[in-house]
């Protein structure tokens, strides 16, 4: 009887299936911004090789970074990164055993997303020189 | 037809028994990640400046290079593991064993290219 219909069972539903809810949605996007802020770290190692080694590629590295689209990037960057660790330490609190319910979960993404954007909105706000 | 039993059948294709030693590590990196991120974010956004002059001098302090260059590591190895877990559940066979090699090789470039720029500027 083990070997009845071996491989071609049928799938538990999956995400195209679900409402989009909090908790699916704030665990994805942990994910996702992992792999964003790695894709988006040669930015940062370039930044630091071109200061490293010559002042003509540092003044294009920090004008491509400094530019009207770099600026966004840089800031989708701090989002995602502090995004990322909120949602580690998450897992982090859940790991050790604590907060291990819905509720409590939906209110730590709320807090993740609200947090990220505060972190953001300053370095913004530093980067377009409103705070020095 | 395998008349053989579900036990038997599994035993040598299961697990590496790696799976929990990965995510202790993930638990590692994600607590490291509560310090290094917020220090990564600070002392990039001190020394990020366009005059050349004074980011060499601030990368050849030993703080600033030392904080950058650890939290450079931290945060390049945690995203390089979260990179490999996405390409385990989504990708197979052949291509999953080749992006994984990409991924390291990619993460581990990263991180020394980092901390040759850090270095050269500090010393």
């Amino acid at each position: 009887m083990a070997d009845v219909n071996r491989g071609a069972r049928p799938l538990s539903p999956h995400l195209q299936v679900y409402r989009p809810q909090w908790t699916s949605m704030s665990s994805i996007l942990v994910r996702l911004t992992g792999i964003g802020c790695l894709l988006l770290m040669p930015l940062v190692v370039i930044w630091l090789l071109t200061a490293s080694s010559s002042e003509t590629g540092f003044a294009r590295a920090h004008g491509l970074l400094s530019s009207w689209v770099g600026s966004l990037v840089v800031l989708g960057g701090v989002w995602a990164l502090t995004y990322h660790m909120l949602g580690r330490l998450r897992h982090v609190i859940w790991d050790f055993g604590f907060l291990v319910d819905v509720p409590v979960s939906e209110k730590m993404a709320y807090g993740m997303v609200v947090a990220a954007t505060l972190v953001t909105v300053i370095v913004a706000l530093f980067q377009f020189g409103v705070i020095q | 037809m395998n008349y053989v039993t579900d036990r038997k059948r599994a035993a040598g294709s299961g697990s590496g028994r790696q799976g929990t030693h990965h995510h202790w590590q993930m638990m590692m990196t994600s607590m490291l990640l509560v310090i290094a991120v917020p220090a990564f974010l600070i002392t990039l956004g001190i020394g990020f400046s366009e005059d050349h002059d004074a980011v060499m001098a601030y990368f050849a302090r030993p703080v600033p290079a030392l904080v950058t260059g650890l939290s450079l590591i931290v945060i390049v190895i945690h995203t390089m593991r979260e990179t490999h877990a996405a390409i385990e559940d989504y990708v197979h066979g052949v291509a999953e064993k080749i992006l994984l090699v990409v991924v390291t090789a990619f993460s581990y470039t990263l991180i020394a290219i980092g901390l040759f720029a850090l270095a050269k500027m500090a010393l």
